[in-house]
């Protein structure tokens, strides 16, 4: 549970991401609002780098339903991430298929290259990672993803990860 | 419309569950149910205690379901044949679940507020195996005090859902839900915040562990040492119809009047549940008859087997720990 | 080689853009329905093409559609389960990066022989560029009039969405994939009623699978009838398969229902065989919720007839020596691979997902994973394997859902096959630790029948 003390951040919502939030709910009946509530969590974490309680209580509010019913949702979907992260979230399929073709070395190889711990982020707040569920790229395997827009980097090796690693280093620079 | 219980014919509404369809009957033939809740719409069909078999669907379709199915959320069909306890797959079943439920149960019953009136206690009494085959370490939480009036024990928690369906129907707000899934679900407010409303209090008479507990009444006494006394008073919010639970002279508790299923027969105000404990606030109305199902009251009762598992030896065999036990105490 | 009807442009340049589609005969099944088809014609077609659901459970197609209920002046839906997350399926998101708007040409017929006037798409929210390939192509067919108000002059409306999900394996079920696009957890609803009476937003609700409502395309191009005559017996047409695992060629195929499992295994058309020259151990041929079985019980069957890839096929010998055809997540295991720390993993999965419900299969899940990690890191005894057994047997069909199931056949089909490797890993804690058990006798032909029930 959280102290109310670390809610206490200010959180705003832009025009630019309230219109984004107009147009998702625009999508449903009248009155049927609340199904918008998964893709504006996306949009909020995709703005913000993670869902906030502050930012879900606002979003509560603009959905005109109770706060407990978005954190109900926020804390059910393994994607929302409840504390702040690295910058990059390298996302780890570790299910059967990928399983077999080699994640759990691509996992121990990427703990091993950043020094950090599955979930916990790294010094320059850039990095942090975790071993995730199924992808549904099995064909293509060991892969990972990065939000927000999760795009997939297929068929790892240590040399594509480490590459990977570097490119997002030297984009977080520029 | 006609349904056959174990063998025995009742006459209910359509639209009436196996399950009600069962209490209209009574008896041993009454499927357990820890989630569902006859005042809480949409409450049931989770915990899977009230498993039966349907052998035969209906007059016109008497083809059997395929399924065990959980009886609370299952209607009845004119002509349906259901077996509960006459059936050694829905027994073998039911103890499975109860397995499932004690799992992770702390077992701390000694220092549980709700021992001698706890649902998962008869559960596991009358369904259990004396030894657990888990071997792993049990899933705790902390407790927390969700307003100064009711304490959450998570650790007991059989996610029954009835204390959130209680908040969305009975009170005005809702603070607390299902946090997380998986074995890893809570209820929990997400932020610390106080669960207090005027028909707050009411999760702790659904709850059927000891996860929601009074605490005004906390480690007073054992209930089964308290005498229950129904009473009312005039009340501008609520029935103000309750159950006083008396030590000695004191009043210690309030609650809701429960039925032989556990269930208040009205929901009260947090007023009579937590501010009137004096004899003055009240007009007494004599005492509370307590249900069979009560440790306060067990063991007092014959057991009788139906005709029916009398008559056949396999149902005999699948109860049989069953009447052992009854027929010790 | 067989007929493909999904993928027949797959590799055209562009074909993901509606220009070069429209090109090659798309939105030709769009015209076809609307202009000269009735809503039941179509709902007919799709009965006669015997198309069973793509999804994992092979429920009719056409059944479920004429199951729909139709009461005056309440809306209809159309729910599109591209959540697509069954450990070894890959094939919806394979088919909605490349040909996006064969997904959405087959929405709008479904659509209109369902009398839906708003369908949405549900991606797994990991899918995000699908979704944003998906939009695009919605956009696109919108601005050329197939889609909005009045499509094709026909008075016929249809508004098309993509919704993304939140990361949970449970939407892929279809009330909890309604629940979810309602804005609440993947909680499962009880059943009755079903979607066909009470779905989305408590209207009357079809959820179909993305490769089902593709292939209702070329089931309204063709006729039902040419469709039925692709495939065998009751599994007609083609079908999407995923192919991963220790294989020299995975990725997604496009099969006749009823090839034989060799050719699909070994021919160079297809898989190509077993990487590195390896032996094949183990074959989980739907998907990771299906039976695992030993490579000679998937070759042939227990009365020695080559399998074929088909439902019926398949599921022959039941679950003692059979599988199913689940999703089409096909996952090959070559000789190195452990059957025991696979189903942990498999188990580990369920667990995760399981949306904690009902107590058999959130209690039950996180027990069987953590005795087969026992297991998996030497400290297992003899009796685990019955405790996981019988564990097993307590969840299958006594949950809401089928999840319940999904996560106990893995567990059940592995100890039957596999019993003597669990044992290896408790009189070998310290070599399972090490390393693997070796391949045995899986891949030998299998004894004659007579013998075996000898």
């Amino acid at each position: 549970m959280l102290r109310v003390e670390d809610t206490q951040v200010s959180v705003e919502f832009s025009p630019e991401l309230l219109n984004k939030f107009a147009d998702v709910v625009s999508r449903y009946p009248a009155g049927k609002q609340k199904s918008a509530l998964l893709p504006i969590l996306h949009y909020v974490q995709a703005e913000f780098g993670w869902v906030s309680p502050q930012a879900m209580d606002k979003v509560a509010a603009y959905l005109d339903i109770q706060p407990i019913e978005v954190y109900e949702v926020a804390t059910f979907y393994t994607m929302y991430l409840l504390r702040p992260s690295g910058k990059y979230v390298l996302e780890v399929c570790r299910t059967g298929p990928c399983g077999i073709v080699g994640a759990d070395k691509i996992m121990d190889h990427i703990e091993q290259k950043l020094g950090v711990k599955e979930g916990e982020v790294t010094a320059d707040g850039l990095f942090s990672w975790r071993g995730v569920e199924c992808l549904a790229a099995c064909g293509f395997g060991p892969v990972l993803q990065i939000g927000p827009e999760y795009t997939f980097y297929e068929n790892l090796t240590n040399d594509s990860v480490d590459k990977l690693i570097g490119d997002l280093k030297a984009k977080a620079k520029n | 419309m006609k349904v056959t219980i174990d063998g025995i014919p009742v006459e209910v509404e359509p639209g009436t569950s196996i399950l009600n369809a069962a209490r209209q009957i009574g008896g041993d033939i009454v499927p357990p149910a820890m989630c569902y809740y006859s005042k809480l719409e949409g409450s049931g069909g989770k915990c899977r205690t009230c498993l039966v078999k349907v052998s035969k669907g209906s007059e016109k379709d008497p083809r059997p379901m395929p399924k065990l199915v959980a009886s609370c959320r299952t209607t009845v069909m004119d002509g349906m044949e259901v077996q509960n306890i006459t059936s050694p797959e829905v027994v073998e079943a039911r103890k499975g679940v109860v397995e499932m439920l004690l799992l992770n149960h702390p077992l701390d019953c000694p220092v549980c507020d709700q021992a001698g009136e706890c649902h998962l206690q008869d559960l596991g009494f009358e369904h259990g195996a004396a030894k657990t085959r888990y071997e792993f370490d049990r899933r705790t939480f902390e407790k927390i005090d969700i307003g100064d009036k009711i304490q959450l024990h998570m650790t007991r928690c059989i996610l029954c859902y009835r204390c959130v369906f209680t908040a969305d129907q009975i009170t005005n707000t809702r603070l607390h839900g299902i946090l997380n899934r998986g074995d890893h679900s809570e209820i929990s407010t997400y932020i610390t915040k106080a669960v207090d409303n005027d028909f707050s209090g009411n999760i702790i008479d659904v709850c059927p562990v000891g996860a929601l507990t009074d605490k005004t009444f906390r480690f007073k006494n054992r209930v089964w040492f308290t005498k229950p006394v129904d009473a009312h008073r005039d009340c501008d919010k609520c029935c103000g119809k309750t159950t006083l639970w008396y030590k000695g002279e004191d009043v210690i508790r309030v609650t809701g009047r429960k039925d032989v299923y556990g269930e208040v027969e009205e929901f009260i105000c947090n007023t009579c549940r937590f501010d009137k404990k004096k004899t003055a606030d009240w007009v007494i109305e004599g005492p509370r008859k307590v249900s069979h199902k009560s440790v306060i009251s067990s063991n007092h009762y014959e057991f009788t087997p139906l005709p029916v598992v009398k008559t056949n030896p396999v149902l005999m065999e699948a109860n049989k720990e069953q009447f052992e036990r009854d027929t010790r105490l | 080689m067989g007929r493909k009807l999904l993928l027949e442009h797959i590799n055209v340049p562009g074909i993901n853009t509606f220009d070069v589609y429209r090109s090659k005969g798309g939105y030709a099944a769009v015209e076809k329905a609307i202009k000269n088809m009735s809503p039941e014609e179509i709902v007919e077609e799709v009965k006669k093409s015997g198309l069973r659901g793509r999804g994992g459970a092979g429920f009719p197609t056409g059944m479920k559609w004429s199951f729909l209920a139709k009461p005056e002046g309440v809306a209809r839906y159309l729910v599109c389960n591209a959540d697509e997350s069954e450990p070894g399926t890959f094939k919806d998101r394979y088919l909605m990066t490349y040909i996006p708007h064969l997904l959405i040409e087959g929405m709008i017929v479904a659509s209109f022989a369902l009398g839906a006037n708003t369908s949405y798409i549900y991606v797994r929210g990991e899918m995000m560029p699908q979704i944003r390939i998906l939009e695009r192509a919605i956009a696109e067919a919108k601005a050329k009039g197939f889609l909005g108000k009045n499509i094709l002059g026909s008075g016929y409306d249809l508004e098309l969405y993509v919704q993304p999900g939140g990361g949970a394996y449970i939407c892929g079920e279809e009330t909890a994939l309604l629940e979810s696009l309602e804005g609440k957890r993947g909680n499962p609803r009880i059943k009755p009623p079903f979607p066909a009476i009470a779905g989305l937003y408590g209207c009357p609700t079809v959820v179909n699978n993305v490769e089902s409502i593709a292939a209702v395309v070329p089931i309204i191009n063709e006729g039902g009838d040419e469709y039925a005559k692709l495939g065998i017996g009751r599994s007609t047409g083609t079908k999407l398969i995923s192919a991963g695992g220790n294989l020299k060629k995975p990725g997604v195929y496009e099969i006749d229902l009823g090839l034989p499992v060799e050719e699909f295994l070994y021919s160079d058309e297809y898989c190509g065989g077993i990487a590195n020259g390896k032996r094949l151990k183990a074959v989980v041929a739907g998907g990771s919720s299906v039976p695992i079985l030993p490579a000679n019980l998937f070759l042939k069957t227990i009365n020695n007839e080559p399998r074929l890839m088909s439902y019926e096929s398949l599921a022959d010998g039941g679950f003692v020596s059979g599988t199913m055809m689940g999703s089409g997540g096909f996952i090959a295991y070559d000789e190195d691979q452990c059957i025991v720390r696979n189903t942990w993993n498999f188990t580990r999965f369920y667990h995760h997902e399981s949306c904690g419900q009902c107590s058999p299969c959130r209690e039950g899940t996180g027990w069987m994973e953590k005795v087969l990690h026992r297991l998996e890191y030497g400290h297992g005894k003899m009796s685990d394997m019955d405790l996981l057994v019988d564990v097993s047997k307590k969840i299958e069909g006594n949950t809401i859902c089928p999840l319940g199931d999904a996560a106990a056949w893995p567990v059940a089909s592995a100890i039957r096959h596999f019993r003597d490797e669990f044992e290896w890993h408790v009189t070998n804690p310290s070599a399972a630790i090490a390393g693997n058990y070796g391949l045995a006798h899986y891949a030998d032909p299998l004894p004659k029948l007579e013998e075996k029930v000898a």
